[in-house]
């Protein structure tokens, strides 16, 4: 019978793998970033790292002592346990956060643009009763801005009439709305006191969405230049829903995170956020492979932090609510020791 | 919940306000500095070395020196110790940075008086 580990497939559930299974997944997830994002394969030392780390039976693991990253909590004040204030204080004084999110439970700009002033009297009291730094996220969300739920043509019914003239645009009519919205969210929260703003899931609805998100960014640069401006994306590479719209002159449909990081802070961002998508039908070991070979060269590149996300379905982390605690400090652990991330 | 910030903050994380986390974090939020400078430039205003500014025993030292603020627990409380914006004007003086919250607090300090 032959030695084999627990260990996690992308939806959380434990199966046994031998050590050689194991390492022949991370060899499949280095090689499967190559092929799908034409990036370089991570060296063999850090193959063989990511395989000590995942053919360990440990219950938990680590980084060194002395190699810890910042950790930036997006949702932490979401009104999980107690009210918004109490459940940011939890996170400061009960989880060790670095950097705390105040945010809307609806979690979109359109959403939130109609109780900003509100918003920002939380942001408020936030700020008077933390000491830690207190951001404000949420996600630009385009898809809300074309019909039924926005004034905006909606390209999601068009597209597959072949309508794409009138597709494309109905979403640039939806950025321009989408930009407004960020901006004067932005603005209101600055105002308040906030550190910074959190664009979270950038790119969900596709190229039009990653576009709304750098130009926002781009006017809350000029405005507040000591302002924390965070860029999270959705998903590994940018959906191109409309297809020619461009930033920079870069056009922004099928972007990875390396070009997607040079955009970024193009715009002004201080902090970009890198995101990698789980396949639930592959391993833990596999997905975070595939994951550090896709973002190595962004973090290799770049002139402003990195916070990858490393969360539920993101970054190697197991797609399921409840994730067991050696998923996640595996993930946790390898993402930071290959990658020399600035944060999480 | 549980695993998300919990196992996270014990594998990978600084600490926040057990260590020095949170001033790190100020650093790259307000400069967009990396890991290795932000943690370079407030290892020297607190005078320790940039390894040790994970560890929660000499930083609350530290922080209780330097009035940044300390996390209270059930065994022990600082009253007379400043907190939460009283520990932001501080941070802001040690890192040499406008924090905004900081900043609307002196604004409106004076606020009555400019009117009266």
């Amino acid at each position: 019978m032959p030695y084999r580990v627990p260990t996690r497939m992308g939806d959380g559930s434990l199966v046994h793998l031998t050590p050689g299974e194991i390492e022949a997944d991370v060899r499949a997830g280095v090689e499967a970033a190559v092929k799908r994002a034409k990036v370089p394969p991570l060296a063999e030392d850090e193959i063989e790292h990511l395989v000590d780390i995942y053919a360990s039976p440990a219950r938990f693991t680590g980084v060194d002592i002395g190699a810890e990253v910042v950790l930036s909590y997006d949702g932490s004040g979401a009104k999980t346990f107690a009210s918004r204030l109490q459940d940011l204080q939890m996170y400061e004084q009960c989880f060790a956060a670095d950097l705390v999110e105040l945010c809307h439970n609806d979690y979109s700009f359109k959403a939130v643009k109609t109780i900003t002033a509100y918003e920002a009297q939380s942001m408020r009291d936030a700020q008077l009763a933390l000491t830690v730094p207190v951001q404000y996220g949420a996600m630009p969300n385009l898809g809300l801005y074309c019909r039924p739920d926005g004034p905006a043509p909606n390209w999601a019914e068009l597209l597959p009439l072949g309508r794409f003239d009138e597709a494309r645009a109905g979403q640039e009519e939806a950025i321009e709305f989408a930009v407004t919205d960020m901006v004067n969210v932005g603005v209101e929260l600055a105002e308040s006191g906030a550190d910074g703003i959190d664009f979270d899931t950038a790119g969900a609805a596709g190229d039009g969405d990653f576009l709304a998100t750098l130009r926002a960014a781009e006017a809350l640069r000029a405005r507040y230049p000591g302002f924390g401006i965070e860029i999270g994306m959705a998903g590994e590479f940018v959906l191109g829903m409309h297809g020619e719209l461009e930033y920079d002159g870069v056009r922004l449909a099928g972007l990875w995170p390396r070009e997607q990081l040079r955009l970024a802070t193009k715009a002004g961002a201080h902090m970009f956020g890198p995101a990698v998508n789980v396949n639930t039908g592959k391993t833990a070991a596999w997905n975070v492979a595939r994951a550090c070979t896709v973002v190595k060269p962004c973090v290799d590149e770049a002139t402003i932090p990195i916070h990858m996300n490393v969360g539920m379905g993101v970054g190697g982390v197991p797609m399921t609510t409840y994730n067991p605690v050696d998923a996640v400090s595996r993930a946790s652990r390898a993402c930071v020791d290959i990658l020399r991330l600035d944060g999480l | 919940m549980f695993a998300m910030p919990i196992a996270h903050a014990c594998a990978s994380g600084l600490g926040g306000m057990r260590a020095a986390g949170d001033l790190v974090a100020r650093m790259q939020m307000a400069r967009g500095m990396r890991l290795v400078e932000a943690k370079a430039y407030v290892a020297e205003r607190l005078g320790v070395d940039p390894s040790e500014l994970s560890d929660p025993v000499l930083m609350n030292e530290r922080r209780g020196e330097l009035g940044l603020g300390r996390l209270t627990t059930f065994e022990i409380s600082h009253p007379d110790e400043p907190t939460a914006i009283e520990a932001k004007a501080n941070i802001a003086e040690v890192l040499g940075l406008e924090i905004p919250a900081v900043r609307l607090l002196d604004e409106r300090r004076h606020h009555g008086a400019s009117l009266g």
